[in-house]
């Protein structure tokens, strides 16, 4: 009875009398969801269009932090460094059509999955190569971004909030809501939507597949490195914390491949059913539980619907 | 102009449909083995056995595991790592509590372990395929791996959290443990490699292999022609954790001498499914090139520049190891998306008609 008791009554118990703490629990699982949510955005762009499943949208995340830095401590200003690497992503994204994705059209998904492993791979040696390979601090202050904390009085108890996180939520829905409309409004948009649809009608039509594409991997470069800035303001910049940008792939299981507003709700649920269940449910078996949840979580959702929650319906044919 | 099949006539269906049909094949596979099993043992010197051939064949055991699963029956899954860590730890437990049982029962036992624990995890298989399989996998790599830093019984209560191998004989020679030759454990690893895989060749050419292929195909044809799936894929994934897990106990308790948790993590999974992938999918022969290209390639690159005179950090020589495999990854896709073992068939057809074109 007793584990019963700690199982299903203790922690809503605990939610209840201590409001301040939950609240400060759900808001770190909000944030932590929000980066995983855009490392997700940069997988469903590239999948969308070209049907890739990109490997290396994690990576790229770090390599683009580390490009920003390394350029930075090279003595370059801080807002050319934003520039130019803006430009190394667009480079990237035309290296990355030309030489991977052309000489591989038409070839099986998992052979697709497989090369942008060994994109992976090249960047991680090429990004410690050239950076070197120690953990780097990212340059918040020089780019105007907020600092410090802001804490609330409230529910009984303090609320802080840093206001870094503040701004990188307001940063993320402005980007969301700007790819929102540029997939809506522009040529260019409804050129990478109908791409989406079927490859072969969209090049009927006289869209070019491989223009598409580099905007596309370029767009996803973009989500990244605005990704790559606000999680390098959190923690370090290295390719050590890799392992982070694994947990998108269930956040992308729960909102499903082809979906933007899936990938944005799959990481607030699995950012804060994360922090919650490893507060309040992880002591009970030994903590750390955190590495696996998000994975547990989103196989028992697949039991039930395996297309993800706004994914298109899986018809099968023979 | 050795290479050439005429005159060897097929009189009944056995010769027919022989895995190795052709003479010179045979005679190929038979100085192979004979150079594992003789040559190197002898002549080779223990850098080479233990850091190279023992680790080599272990891989390969393990890229068989997967390839069983993904190659031959489509489902792809990134557990292989936790597969092998079920192996390692199970053995380890059982040859704690029980020492005076044959340890190589022991290596087998913690195989059927695995299996277990792979059907638990491939019961999702049923109605998730894909990416979605992939990441469902994923789950159990990172459930498992949890599951070896925080059970403390699963390690004995070690301290230091990690599995230590005891030293246990085999008709009284030294097996495992520190005092183990290297000679010794080669000729162990290379015996079950060996037995397993032509195992394997029988699976894949049989029955069970057949309806793996019809399900990799096409699931829903396959089960309108009255291939039952979930027994199918389930065994895809016991006979594909079992080869893991054998794998992965043989990894420790001959080459590693110990382990943590931090052995079978999530790279481990990468490293056997760019072994397949680069060897080939549904091959065998592409499961052993693949594992060579893969584990000794790092170990080349690192050996090259000090050999060429070239004074580089240690640092950046692993850097630059990163980046060629990479490259070499994105290369070989590219030249060959079929693998390494499409390579071997297209250049044994070369050669059968050389030197004319056709």
């Amino acid at each position: 009875m007793d584990i019963l008791y700690k199982i299903f009554l203790d922690p809503f118990v605990q939610m209840g009398t201590a409001p301040d703490l939950f609240v400060q629990t759900l808001w770190e699982g909000v944030v932590g969801g929000m980066l995983y949510a855009l490392i997700a955005l940069g997988f469903v762009l590239i999948f969308k269009a070209s049907g890739v499943f990109n490997f290396a949208q994690g990576i790229m995340v770090v390599f683009a932090a580390l490009t920003l830095v390394g350029l930075y401590n090279a003595g370059v200003p801080a807002f050319l460094a934003l520039g130019l690497t803006i430009a190394v992503m667009f480079a990237l994204a035309f290296a990355v059509e030309r030489i991977v994705l052309r000489p591989l059209i038409n070839q099986p998904d998992i052979i697709l999955f497989m090369a942008t492993f060994g994109l992976t791979y090249f960047l991680i040696g090429f990004g410690e190569f050239v950076f070197g390979g120690d953990p780097k601090v990212m340059i918040t202050e020089q780019l105007y971004l907020p600092k410090g904390t802001i804490t609330y009085k409230a529910l009984g108890g303090v609320v802080s909030l840093q206001k870094l996180d503040i701004a990188a939520a307001v940063i993320a829905s402005i980007m969301v809501a700007g790819l929102a409309v540029f997939f809506s409004k522009t040529r260019i948009g409804r050129a990478l939507r109908a791409v989406a649809d079927s490859h072969s009608a969209a090049l009927s039509v006289g869209i070019s597949l491989e223009q598409i594409w580099v905007i596309v991997w370029f767009a996803a470069g973009l989500v990244a490195l605005v990704t790559g800035i606000m999680w390098g303001a959190r923690s370090d910049v290295s390719f050590a914390l890799d392992v982070i940008a694994l947990k998108a792939l269930p956040v992308l299981i729960l909102g499903g491949l082809t979906s933007i507003p899936g990938a944005i709700v799959g990481g607030l649920i699995i950012g804060v059913g994360e922090k919650l269940w490893e507060f309040y449910w992880g002591p009970l078996i030994g903590g750390g539980t955190d590495s696996w949840f998000a994975f547990v979580l989103a196989l028992v959702f697949l039991l039930f619907r395996p297309q993800g929650l706004f994914g298109e319906r899986i018809i099968e044919r023979v | 102009m050795l290479y050439r099949e005429a005159g060897q006539f097929k009189t009944n269906y056995a010769t027919d449909q022989a895995i190795f049909p052709i003479l010179q094949d045979r005679i190929g596979i038979i100085i192979i083995l004979f150079i594992a099993f003789v040559v190197i043992p002898l002549t080779g010197n223990d850098f080479f056995i233990n850091a190279i051939m023992t680790p080599f064949l272990i891989f390969s055991l393990a890229a068989i595991g997967l390839n069983l699963l993904t190659g031959y029956t489509g489902l792809l899954s990134l557990g292989t790592g936790a597969f092998m860590g079920v192996g390692a730890y199970a053995c380890y437990k059982l040859t704690t509590v029980f020492p005076n049982v044959n340890i190589i029962i022991w290596v087998i036992t913690s195989g059927f372990v695995s299996a277990a624990v792979g059907v638990v995890f491939g019961l999702p298989s049923l109605r998730i395929k894909g990416f979605y399989l992939a990441i469902a996998t994923l789950a159990a790599q990172f459930f498992l791996e949890w599951c070896f830093i925080r059970i403390p019984w699963l390690y004995n209560y070690n301290v230091s959290a990690a599995i230590e191998v005891p030293q246990r004989e085999l008709f009284g020679i030294i097996v495992t443990g520190p005092r183990a030759t290297a000679g010794t454990r080669y000729v162990i690893v290379l015996t079950i490699v060996v037995i397993m895989t032509w195992m394997a060749s029988n699976i894949v050419h049989g029955r069970i292999g057949r309806m793996w292929m019809a399900v990799r195909d096409m699931d829903i044809a396959a089960e309108l022609m009255g291939i039952r799936l979930l027994p199918t894929k389930l065994l895809a994934f016991a006979v594909s954790s079992f080869y893991c897990g054998v794998a992965g106990a043989l990894l420790v308790f001959l080459w590693y001498g110990g382990a943590e948790s931090t052995v079978f993590s999530i790279n481990e999974s990468f490293t056997v499914l760019f072994m397949i992938i680069i060897g080939g999918l549904g091959s065998l022969l592409g499961s052993f090139l693949g594992a060579a290209l893969i584990y000794i390639l790092p170990i080349i690159l690192r050996f090259v520049p000090p050999q060429l005179g070239l004074p580089l950090h240690a640092a950046t020589v692993e850097h630059l190891t990163f980046m060629i495999t990479g490259v070499l990854i994105v290369f070989f896709l590219i030249a060959e998306p079929a693998g390494l073992a499409r390579l071997w068939q297209i250049a044994k057809q070369k050669l059968r008609v050389w030197p004319f074109p056709y």
